[in-house]
């Protein structure tokens, strides 16, 4: 029972009339990789940001780490670390000042590089649980790689929980132990990678799971807004 | 349902002190703004063009035909203190565009993320803003001097001066934060930027005195803060120069404000990443 790190009971966001995240129950256990995946607007998003304390829940309760999100935050906060979807590595540098320091210092930074600096400042406490939203979006196969095998390094030594939303199959199989598919704000089906293939069939793939629950149908959800953030996000991060 | 067992102590150990930590947090955030500055000055270069203009285009052209009453002072010398308040306004009512870029670089995210009080956060903001306008002081000082106003350098003076635009940088740009916080994306806010400068200094005592005002328009002006950094830098940056409310009471106006703020601004941040 302790080793459960984040929990979610009836988790609820509403945006007016749009619900983001609609009763919304999940666990994490110590020490896992877990995957959020779903269509755009189906709640990701929505999700890690109620569970690190920057979006209060409309109704229902998280706890991370050990603390009710919305009772205590402060609490929540010394135990986590955060890496957002929108950072772009341009931006991220033109922060730091660095565009105007070496022409050629920026050209080494790229994009891989960004996020696994992103990643070091998101572990400079050594927090428990570590949420990143789509991680290794817009990143080349080898910048990809390396964000996972940090990842799990992090995992392996110091036994960190981690919990990534993404779009990319190819992560959710490779990285995470396990999975949960959200789809209008609700999970529609969970379980490691290998579970989730096997309820489909001997030669699925996640692909195949993905398309199934998300009903091959045009998403009425994720809105033009979506869309275009992480248009831009993959272009600067290119 | 308490299923979820708290983690390494490590991280508990924080902040035993909140004064200092809030202290140490709004420190960070200032310093971080600092060394933004001192890897790329051009912004306090091009800063500079502006009250340039007002000085020597502006002030000798009125200075010469003395339409307005200023006293025992030249109208440049009257004009000096406003010009340095200007200044600050200007520098410190864009800040909030700063931080919606930096709310959507994520970077907020990642601050709201942290154990950091609110407050700290805002504060560092401020803080940031009023070193701003120090820097924009000195490149004042020296066009003043180099246009012959007589100045004071008495410590006391210097040190005054120093108080006023911190706390008045400090002011316009916590209420560019709220701003910021309430209209979310950079192009409202630079339609609400340009609507809130122009007013707030031409109806303020900065280029012209209270007394020449028009009944409603001195109303407004004894309302705006502005009048009050104006104030206080009259009475301290010019040699002869005399504030008309007294600078602690300038000081201590400015100072509730910025407090009030301050604490919407707290309130109001954490908005910005819903």
């Amino acid at each position: 029972m302790p080793d459960i790190v984040i929990a979610t009971t009836a988790l609820t966001r509403r945006y007016d009339a749009l619900v983001a995240v609609d009763h919304l129950d999940l666990e994490v256990r110590r020490g896992v990789i877990f995957g959020l995946l779903g269509p755009n607007g189906a709640g990701k998003t929505t999700t890690i940001k109620m569970l690190t304390t920057l979006l209060p829940p409309t109704s229902g309760a998280a706890w991370v780490a050990g603390f009710e999100v919305a009772k205590n935050p402060r609490d929540v906060r010394r135990r986590i670390g955060y890496v957002p979807q929108m950072v772009s590595a341009d931006g991220a540098l033109e922060f730091m000042g660095l565009a105007a320091a070496a022409e050629a210092l920026v050209r080494t930074y790229s994009g891989g590089m960004i996020r696994r600096l992103e990643l070091a400042q998101a572990m400079l406490h050594q927090p428990a649980v570590l949420f990143l939203d789509e991680p290794t979006i817009g990143l080349d196969p080898l910048a990809r790689r390396a964000v996972w095998e940090r990842l799990e390094e992090l995992q392996d030594r110091q036994g960190t929980t981690i919990l990534i939303s993404t779009h990319d199959m190819e992560e959710a199989d490779a990285l995470c132990d396990e999975l949960a598919i959200m789809h209008r704000g609700r999970v529609a089906s969970r379980g490691t990678p290998a579970e989730l293939k096997g309820q489909i069939g001997p030669d699925a793939t996640l692909d195949d799971v993905f398309a199934g629950v998300a009903g091959g149908t045009i998403e009425a959800g994720g809105g033009y807004r979506d869309v275009r953030r992480t248009r831009s996000t993959a272009r600067r991060l290119g | 349902m308490t299923s979820a067992a708290p983690a390494a102590p490590l991280a508990a150990s924080a902040d035993a002190d909140p004064v200092s930590g809030f202290v140490r947090q709004s420190l960070a955030i200032a310093e971080a703004e600092v060394r933004k500055l001192a890897r790329d000055p051009t912004e306090l270069l091009t800063r500079a063009v502006q009250p340039a203009l007002w000085l020597i285009v502006f002030g000798s052209v009125f200075t010469r035909v003395r339409a307005i009453p200023t006293g025992n002072l030249s109208y440049l010398e009257f004009m000096a203190p406003g010009v340095l308040a200007q200044s600050v306004l200007f520098s410190a009512i864009f800040f909030g565009i700063a931080v919606i870029w930096e709310r959507d670089l994520g970077i907020i995210h990642k601050l709201l993320v942290s154990p950091a009080y609110r407050g700290a956060l805002v504060m560092g903001k401020a803080l940031s803003a009023g070193l701003r306008g120090l820097s924009q002081a000195v490149i004042i000082y020296v066009l003043a001097l180099v246009l012959g106003i007589h100045l004071q350098f008495s410590p006391f003076a210097l040190l005054g001066v120093a108080t006023i635009v911190m706390l008045g940088s400090a002011l316009f740009a916590t209420f560019s934060l709220i701003v910021a916080c309430i209209v979310k994306t950079r192009e409202r806010f630079m339609g609400i930027g340009q609507v809130l400068t122009m007013p707030l200094f031409f109806a303020s005592n900065a280029i012209y005195p209270l007394a020449i005002m028009p009944p409603w328009l001195r109303a407004v002006a004894r309302v705006n803060p502005l009048t009050y950094v104006v104030d206080a830098l009259r009475g301290l940056m010019v040699q002869g120069g005399h504030s008309l409310f007294g600078a602690g009471a300038d000081v201590a106006l400015q100072a509730g404000v910025f407090v009030v703020l301050l604490t919407i601004a707290a309130r109001l941040y954490p908005g910005l990443v819903r």
